[in-house]
């Protein structure tokens, strides 16, 4: 640990509110813990989004359905790297794959992970793909050509009785893909609500509440996307697509508001031991967060943008700002959310009787710096995949409809 | 055939690390920070004749014997190597002041790591005293459960130790003790904790923080001993055990223990 670290946390020793535990004054889970299931809750929604498409057949956001998957892959990439960063032997991080404790919820990490990724997304696009991937073998040059020919496995049949085998498996794979897509992010909610000695964490909702929000958050990203790559490609934006895409982002935020007031009243109502010390936390240190970013900017306002678009008839130059304005929020309250869940259940001492301070470090393994680099990048290969896999064609671009 | 013998040295490597999870040798390895090496080397001679299985360590503490002079404290942090730091440590007392209008003022007096001390009246004051505080070895811990690579484990004679070669430094147990008995080494970058001393039980000395206390607020003792000092002081004494609501069936037994105590 630096010397600069220990400055840090002499530093913080001043600002301890009533009594903690000595050795809580460290926030062991720092901002990097913040973005991994922020994330991972990205990767999860865009999935989740895409399925939508497959299996319940809503052809209007078909338009998005390549866009999601692509999101996905790229954030999913970056999922496990600010978690290795943020281990204090990173190097030994293989140990969870060679003797994993079946009893720890943070074990199955490596596993949960390689399924989704092997065994859902990449199939699920390599199925989906393969058909241009041929077709793109033979239009490309050298040697764009040769490359796209070795990812479609060497494969050469595009005939019709190919390509709907190809439909079939992705539709399959779907299917399947849901529910592993509820188990990746569900069970990082669980990592956090199984901790029975943090009462902040502690709840059963905490999975269902982790996955809610991580659809809120997926969808909100794919409309944000989608309204600045398809003018970035000279297409035109498809309102329906929009329109319903922007329906179910409120449906999900209903839902996910409703988890989030019951948890509350529930812990209100019932009033255990630590509501005292939760309530201070609350008051003190995540008001901000919590209250005037998570909840109004982040909820409540654009609920309200999205119910007056719904319910009045603006043009749709004006709506489609109102959407980005809403989506952009959203996306700002739920990386709140994560930050409140993760660096808030540090906050307080499970003594129940004192608060510590987070002191979010710059330039360090654990700073704000890397976090943003592990924010960014996802957006970098995004735009790389992007580039290598269109996820429009020429002919989607042109015709869209504005209605 | 090549393919085969490298699935068998495979299936050898990692059956090898499974089975090294809970011997003796491991767990004294893990818990003496001087004699790693030697250890390893030649971890049977140290321990010889010692049978993990006839015993269960457990600690007493007097809460009214101890007059916070944090002997224990100093004795633990040269015994084990722990940081200097104030807000990294093995073991801790806490004072308690209940005032007479039944406010609470708790405060760590052997680090420092709470916030400004605000001064006290005797007049205003009801009642005062010292608990010591540490990894509670527990029955049922938290912290074994949820530690993704095994490197957090009991030991047969009722320790949790933790071994500082597997740990990866995730920081997860950190989080799922509720006594706030674990801290990230900040040199080796892996957790740690009090192991009750295991260096020294397994050879049949005392923990050092027992040792040193000049009042006997420490007990500590075998539960499979009939003979031992813990046991007759679980007999003379009413005892309670920390946050036993949590179910993680605490080892380290407090007499005389306060309500307000968490
Ligand atoms: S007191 Fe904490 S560190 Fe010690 S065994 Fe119990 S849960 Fe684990
Ligand atoms: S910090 Fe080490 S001992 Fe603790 S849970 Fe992580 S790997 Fe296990």
């Amino acid at each position: 640990m630096s010397p600069e670290s220990f400055h840090t946390l002499y530093k913080l020793l001043g600002s301890v509110s009533g009594f903690i535990y000595p050795n809580e004054l460290e926030i062991r889970w720092s901002i990097l813990i913040v973005v991994y299931p922020y994330v991972t809750g990205l990767v999860a929604g865009a999935f989740i989004l895409a399925s939508l498409v497959k299996v319940f057949n809503v052809k209007d956001v078909q338009p998005v359905y390549r866009l999601s998957l692509l999101t996905a892959l790229a954030f999913l990439l970056v999922a496990p790297l600010p978690l290795q960063a943020h281990l204090g032997r990173p190097e030994r991080a293989y140990e969870i794959f060679l003797t994993p404790n079946l009893s720890s919820a943070m074990a199955m990490f490596g596993f949960v992970y390689a399924w989704y990724l092997m065994g859902v997304l990449l199939l699920e696009m390599w199925f989906e793909y393969r058909r241009d991937l041929v077709v793109w073998s033979r239009e490309e040059k050298f040697p764009m050509s040769w490359i796209y020919w070795i990812l479609s496995l060497f494969s050469r049949d595009v005939s019709e009785r190919a390509v709907k085998f190809d439909m079939k498996a992705v539709r399959t794979i779907t299917i399947i893909g849901i529910p592993s897509a509820f188990l990746l992010h569900g069970y990082v909610g669980f990592i956090f609500g199984s901790v029975k000695a943090n009462p902040w964490w502690s709840s059963v909702l905490m999975p269902i509440v982790f996955l809610m929000s991580a659809i809120v958050s997926g969808i909100a990203l794919v409309i944000v996307l989608y309204m600045v790559l398809i003018p970035l490609k000279g297409g035109k934006i498809d309102m329906k697509c929009l329109d319903t895409l922007t329906s179910y982002l409120f449906y999900a935020v209903i839902v996910d508001f409703s988890l989030e007031a019951l948890d509350f009243i529930h812990r209100l109502y019932e009033s255990e031991e630590s509501i005292q010390i939760l309530g201070v936390l609350i008051a003190d240190k995540l008001m901000i967060s919590l209250v005037v970013i998570q909840i109004l900017l982040g909820m409540l306002i654009p609920a309200g943008i999205l119910v007056a678009v719904k319910s009045m008839k603006f043009d749709p130059e004006l709506r489609k700002l109102l959407y980005f304005v809403s989506a952009i929020l959203i996306q700002i309250g739920i990386f709140s959310t994560r930050w409140n869940v993760v660096i808030g259940g540090q906050l307080f001492s499970k003594s129940f009787r004192g608060l510590t301070t987070y002191k979010m470090e710059m330039m360090g393994v654990e700073g704000l710096l890397v976090a943003l680099v592990f924010l960014i990048l996802p957006f970098i290969i995004l735009g790389v995949l992007v580039k290598i896999f269109p996820p429009w064609k020429a002919s989607e671009l042109g015709e869209a409809k504005t209605s | 055939m090549y393919r085969r013998s490298f699935l068998k040295g495979l299936l050898w490597f990692i059956s090898a690390r499974i089975f090294s999870r809970n011997g003796v040798t491991r767990a004294i390895a893990s818990t003496n920070p001087d004699t790693t090496a030697t250890t390893h080397a030649n971890g049977k001679s140290i321990i010889k004749g010692y049978d993990p299985t006839r015993h269960r360590y457990a600690m007493g503490i007097d809460v009214d014997k101890c007059i916070g002079c944090n002997r224990c404290v100093e004795a633990c942090t040269v015994e084990n190597d722990v940081p200097p730091e104030p807000f990294f440590t093995r073991t801790w007392v806490e004072r308690y002041v209940i005032k007479k209008d039944k406010s609470v003022h708790v405060e760590n007096i052997s680090n420092g790591s709470d916030g400004p001390k605000e001064r006290l009246e005797e007049a205003d004051i009801l009642r005062s005293f010292f608990v010591p505080k540490l990894c509670n070895q527990c029955e049922n811990p938290p912290c074994v459960q949820v530690c993704p690579v095994g490197a957090t484990f009991s030991t047969e004679d009722g320790v949790v130790l933790i071994d500082s070669e597997r740990c990866i430094g995730c920081g997860y147990c950190i989080q799922a003790c509720p006594y706030g008995a674990r801290y990230l080494h900040p040199k080796t970058r892996t957790a740690d904790k009090c192991t009750f001393c295991y260096h020294r039980i397994v050879k049949g000395m005392l923990p050092a923080c027992v040792e040193v206390c000049p009042t006997g607020a420490r007990v500590f003792g075998d539960l499979k001993n009939r003979a031992s000092r813990l046991v007759r002081f679980e007999r003379m004494n009413k005892i309670h055990v920390l946050k036993p609501h949590l179910n993680t069936h605490p080892k380290v037994y407090y007499a005389d223990l306060d309500g307000e105590v968490r």
